[in-house]
């Protein structure tokens, strides 16, 4: 038994590094010939079981035939190899590695990325598109939206003014006015457009910006209907597990205020240096249309109840794209553009 | 506006917890809370130092070296340079291995051969004061070695509240605790002040003018001012401020000045009542007048500065003129300094409207004026000037001469809002127990009355004048509801009577177009310097931003130049913006427009160099390119090519993009090499800018595919070098019977094999009839009388024939 095993391992030693070392499909053939065919010493070996003790021999046997099945494997996997090389030289010119020849990719902004993604997610409840003019009267921009020309409120609208007594507006909120001017509701409209206001450009201020405005009016709307509006919207756009914070406000032409607060999709609500530490990123100012606006507008405020909101895509897209410096948008470098191809 | 966490407390001793949810339940309800700031950040290694003996330093006359007591019987070494080191004086000192709030580590240190193990700190240092020289004298009782942050109280926070407009009650400490204490108004105190027994202050009412301490007071303006109080105090002394109130007004960010002043800022930060001290031995007269300013006069102000003023502007007025703006700030001259002791205080109510006329027409914007214009308290004018001479006997000295004035022409009343219970849940969408409703309000100070059919009328607090109407008492519910407390449902909706604004669909047809086409969406500023626009902003931020573009191809090319600069040479850029024209009244025109400039490769370098189209755009892409964009943009236009006859194109290789009717609405070409300023390396600037004038996109009508094969023919024309290759399409297609089905160019040829004066241009003709297969007979005679077409009208013949 003992002689037995020891010729076996010998066997195998030498019969694994044959095969392993053979270099063409041919050497191989002639090691399966010289270990595992009808003259190969493992098959005379196997030849010798009968003459070991009978309850030697199950053990012996299986020892034999393990040694066999690793040779056919290594048979196996050896050919796969050699395949596998001369494949490889079969086609030296063909380098599948090599560049494939592209084409320019073209990109839509990533403002206008989000302007249309906000405005699809407002229309599957409801809302369309709406426009306006950038040039307006201090009327449909300030009067009719319950903002009196002398109102401190005006002061954090550093207007741009033009000839004629006109300005450019400084929020899209005119479009309301204008709108419900010319509609009966119910109004779902949502008016992404250009604002201009006073602020040297910095990494947080230019002064022609996005806005999209949102109103909805009709007969009992409510507070109830306003907040589940913003959440939906909050939801679908920054997903299911952002949460959102309403807190009190002040606009002129919406009461009750609020400014929305989404949880920081940096660090998740724990407080990082993109929501100054409160976990928390202001999105929206919004709030119940004001009854002062219907009257100057000619609808019934006992009638008729809306909601009114609006934010800025360049600071959404500043913090979905993480964009430090809102000037990057505007300067029309293809380096920044192109980042926005559809992958 | 900056609150104390402690000065709160002391309003209010039921707000407890710490300050960071404080600040989360003030944001919840009220006002944004942006930062809370501890106030003791970076202090941790001050400490209380006495200066026991100075000695003039043996080698520097500007130094001193200070034997300092930094507690028990531990003295340390100070040399330095403040002139004003006293003995026996309380400072802020760290020691040796100490830190201060930058970061900076005190080291042992010898300065001029003396050694210094230790320094005392100026407020600056300290981050404390905004911007004060010299060392930190500390005023009060200490014990050397105390730590400072202690014996300051700045264990404290400071709430930087973001206040909007409406809350003017929210600018002092008083209104914030208000909101912020459980049980509201009933929770508040105003506590004595350290050392002083409140006493009850005489205000005598009167209407337009009254006398005290010796000095008449009148409204002349009494629209200017509806209110008026004054009182005379003789003998302050004017030092500096106690320690208290000095920690109270660094910790809401004021700078103490001296007592008195300080008194007039901390009743300020409390009550939200502007207050202005006179010095009155600098009165011109025993009469001050509230009237309007005369054209011409002159004050200096406080800051120094000599101020014009005009008749829109309410002043304080002595025999000789005026001595201080009206809410917003005092004159120089009656200013209260070191020498003053006898004062006359001042809390009056100026109107919100004169003041912003005033204030504004100087640009001047003060804590006074700023609050006059959101509207202070006018029936609380009184409790204010109580308050504030208190604490000027508490901090000064002195004794109130006689009893005070408190003009008083108009006087107003808390205004009485109804709100209906019905209103509240129409409006909110949740219903609240009727009885809930003085619940919410009551506690911030409105007083509410059931009237009947669940109307309550609510009289409004004079801190208050925000609230006027139901709507705002219901905004006042529903935040001290909570607006996280409303469920969130989304309700039914009707679908909205407007259509979709008819752009848009063009403008996204437009945007896949150019982004299929290789090109990166642009969106740049739409002010412009005056070369680039015919609308004029009047107030621009700058020169180069003093119009409205009147072309957006104009700042696509400034893109351009930016992208050389950053030595790329493919640029492809897009842009959809709103174009401004001067219109024919004031209005300007407003159009909507798109515009691309591209300049470099036509495609991404490949490494194989059979790259297809290879090399960079040229004039073909050019046509293209502005084919495609007017046919989204402009339905039915027509593309001409300018030939600089008449009114000269600014660019070069030109076409025009002209409507069915006729009307210009377009330009394409390259761009001159004086339009935009391109590196050596660069390839030829293309650009093109189309007005958008269709509303839809264009509708697809279905055509039926071909049954039957088509014959294709090949012609090589001789055409003469004058006649377009468009006349001779017209021609052919004008000759050919109707089962031509397309026509095409293949091959363009000028060279040396054909007359002078001549092109050879190789035409495929397809024909193929819709109901049959043709015969080779009537293709042949097809084009035998396409070519006597094409000979007769244009003299164009087949090559070779
Ligand atoms: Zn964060």
């Amino acid at each position: 038994m003992a002689d037995f095993l020891t010729n076996l391992r010998e066997v195998e030693e030498e019969g694994a590094e044959v095969i392993g070392s053979a270099a063409t499909l041919d050497d191989l053939e002639n090691a399966r010939i010289e270990y595992l065919g009808r003259k190969a010493r493992l098959t005379q070996l196997l030849r010798q079981l009968p003459e070991l003790p009978v309850e030697e021999r199950p053990s012996a046997g299986a020892e034999a035939n393990t040694v066999k099945r690793r040779f056919q494997d290594l048979l196996e996997s050896r050919s796969a190899e050699i395949r596998a090389q001369s494949r490889a030289r079969e086609a030296p010119e063909f380098d599948p590695t090599l560049p494939a020849r592209a084409r320019w990719r073209g990109a839509r902004h990533p403002c206008t990325l989000v302007i249309n993604e906000i405005c699809e997610i407002f229309r599957e409840i409801g809302f369309v598109r709406a426009r306006g003019p950038e040039v307006e009267t201090p009327d449909y921009n300030f009067i009719k939206l319950n903002t009196p020309l002398d109102h401190p409120a005006t002061d954090e609208h550093d207007t741009f003014y033009l000839p004629g007594g006109l300005l450019l507006r400084t929020h899209t909120s005119p479009v309301q006015a204008r709108v419900m001017e010319k509609t009966e509701p119910p109004i779902r409209i949502v008016v992404p457009g250009m604002c201009y206001r006073r602020d040297p450009f910095d990494a947080s201020h230019a002064p022609a910006f996005e806005q999209i405005e949102g109103l909805a009016v009709d007969e009992g709307i409510t507070f109830v209907d306003f907040k589940a509006t913003i959440n939906y919207f909050v939801h679908r756009f920054f997903g299911a597990d952002a949460s959102t914070r309403f807190r009190p406000s002040f606009f002129p032409f919406t009461e009750p205020s609020a400014e929305i607060d989404v949880s920081c999709l940096l660090c998740g609500g724990d407080g990082c240096s993109a929501c100054k530490g409160t976990g928390w990123l202001e999105i929206m100012g919004a709030g119940m249309v004001d009854p002062a606006v219907f009257e100057n507008v000619g609808y019934d405020p006992e009638r008729y109840t809306g909601f009114a909101f609006g934010m800025g895509p360049a600071r959404i897209a500043m913090l979905r794209y993480r964009v430090p410096d809102i000037r990057l948008f505007y300067e029309g470098d293809v380096r920044f553009l192109e980042q926005f191809a559809p992958a | 506006m900056n609150v104390s966490y402690r000065w709160l407390q002391k309003l209010a001793p039921t707000i407890v917890g710490p300050a960071l949810a404080v600040a989360e339940r003030l944001t919840g309800i009220a006002v944004a809370v942006d930062e809370v700031i501890w106030l003791g950040s970076g202090l941790q290694d001050i400490v209380i130092g006495q200066v026991e003996e100075i000695a003039s330093h043996p080698n520097a006359d500007r130094l001193v070296v200070c034997q300092v007591n930094v507690g028990g019987k531990s003295t340390a070494q100070v040399v330095t340079g403040a002139p004003k080191v006293t003995q026996g004086a309380f400072y802020p000192f760290v020691g040796v291995g100490g830190t201060l709030p930058g970061g900076l580590s005190i080291k042992r240190a010898k300065l001029r051969g003396e050694y210094s193990e230790g320094m005392l700190c100026s407020e600056r240092e300290l981050n404390l004061g905004r911007d004060q020289e010299g060392i930190m004298q500390l005023y009060g009782d200490f014990v050397p070695g105390t730590a400072f942050i202690e014996a300051l109280g700045l264990d404290d926070h400071r709430l930087v509240l973001d206040i909007t407009p409406n809350r003017s009650d929210l600018l002092g400490h008083f209104g914030v605790a208000r909101e912020l204490a459980p049980g509201g108004g009933a929770d508040l105190v105003r506590p004595d002040f350290p050392g002083h027994a409140t006493v009850e202050v005489e205000l005598l009412p009167s209407e337009l003018e009254a006398e005290t301490g010796g000095v008449r007071i009148s409204i002349e303006d009494t629209e200017g001012c509806s209110r008026f109080t004054g009182v005379v105090i003789r003998g302050v002394t004017v030092k500096p401020s106690p320690e208290w109130l000095a920690r109270d007004l660094r910790a809401a960010g004021l700078q103490p000045l001296n007592n008195v002043v300080d008194a007039t800022n901390h009743v300020l930060y409390e009550l939200n009542q502007p207050i202005h001290a006179y010095d009155l031995a600098t009165l011109r007269g025993p009469e001050i007048i509230v009237r309007r300013a005369k054209a011409g006069e002159k004050l200096q102000t406080l800051d120094g500065k000599e101020r014009k003023l005009n008749p829109d502007m309410l002043v304080i007025a002595d025999a000789g003129g005026a001595i201080g703006l009206a809410g917003v700030m005092g004159g120089l001259a009656t200013e209260v300094a070191g020498g003053t002791s006898d004062v006359l205080i001042e809390a009056a109510y100026f109107d919100p409207g004169r003041n912003r006329t005033g204030a504004r027409a100087l640009g001047m914007d003060t804590e006074a004026s700023y609050r006059f214009q959101r509207g202070i308290d006018p029936q609380a004018t009184h409790e204010a000037m109580a308050r504030v001479v208190n604490l000027i006997l508490a901090v000064a000295g002195g004794t109130v001469e006689g009893a005070g004035v408190d003009l008083n022409p108009r006087p107003t009343e808390r205004l009485v809002v109804s709100v209906r219970h019905s209103r509240v849940t129409h409006v909110l969408g949740v219903e609240l127990e009727p009885e809930s409703i003085p619940s919410y309000l009551e506690p911030i100070g409105f007083e509410t009355r059931q009237a009947k059919n669940g109307t309550f009328d609510v009289a409004v607090p004079g801190w208050r004048p925000d609230v006027e109407r139901e709507i705002d008492l219901i905004e006042e519910i529903a935040r001290r509801h909570g607006y996280d407390k409303f469920p969130d449902k989304l309700g039914l909706f009707r679908p909205t009577t407007i259509p979709e604004e008819e752009y848009a669909d063009v403008f996204e047809r437009l945007r896949d177009f150019f982004v299929g086409a290789g090109f990166l969406e642009s969106r740049g500023s739409p002010l412009g310097p005056a070369e680039e626009g015919e609308v004029q902003v009047l107030n621009p931020l700058s020169e180069v931003e003093s119009h409205l573009r009147s072309s957006l191809l104009t700042s696509l090319l400034h893109s351009v130049e930016r992208n050389f600069a950053q030595a790329q040479r493919d640029v492809r850029l897009f842009e959809l913006g709103t174009a401004f024209k001067a219109g024919a009244g004031p209005v300007p025109d407003e159009r909507l427009h798109v515009a691309a400039a591209w300049t470099g490769a036509r495609e991404p370098a490949h490494w194989s160099s059979e790259g297809g189209g290879g090399g960079d755009y040229d004039v073909w892409d050019l046509k293209w390119l502005v084919e495609s964009v007017a046919a989204i943009a402009a339905r039915g236009t027509e593309l001409r090519p300018v030939d600089g006859d008449g009114d000269e194109p600014w660019l070069e290789d030109a076409f025009a993009v002209m409507s069915g009717d006729g009307q210009p609405l377009g330009l394409a070409g390259r761009v001159p090499n004086d339009r935009v300023e391109a590196p050596r390396w660069a390839a030829k600037v293309w650009g093109l800018e189309v007005e958008i004038v269709s509303r839809r996109a264009a509708q697809v009508t279905y055509r039926d595919l071909p049954v039957y094969p088509p014959s294709d023919r090949d012609l090589a024309l001789i055409v003469p070098t004058r006649v377009l290759a468009a006349e001779v399409a017209g021609v052919i297609r004008k000759a050919a019977p109707d089962f031509l089905d397309d026509v095409s160019i293949f091959d363009v040829y000028e060279g040396e094999s054909i007359p002078a004066g001549t092109r050879s241009i190789a035409w495929r003709l397809r024909f193929r009839a819709a109901d049959r297969t043709l015969t080779d007979a009537e293709i042949d005679a097809a084009v035998k009388s396409i070519a006597s077409a094409l000979k007769r009208d244009l003299n164009v013949g087949i090559r070779g024939a």
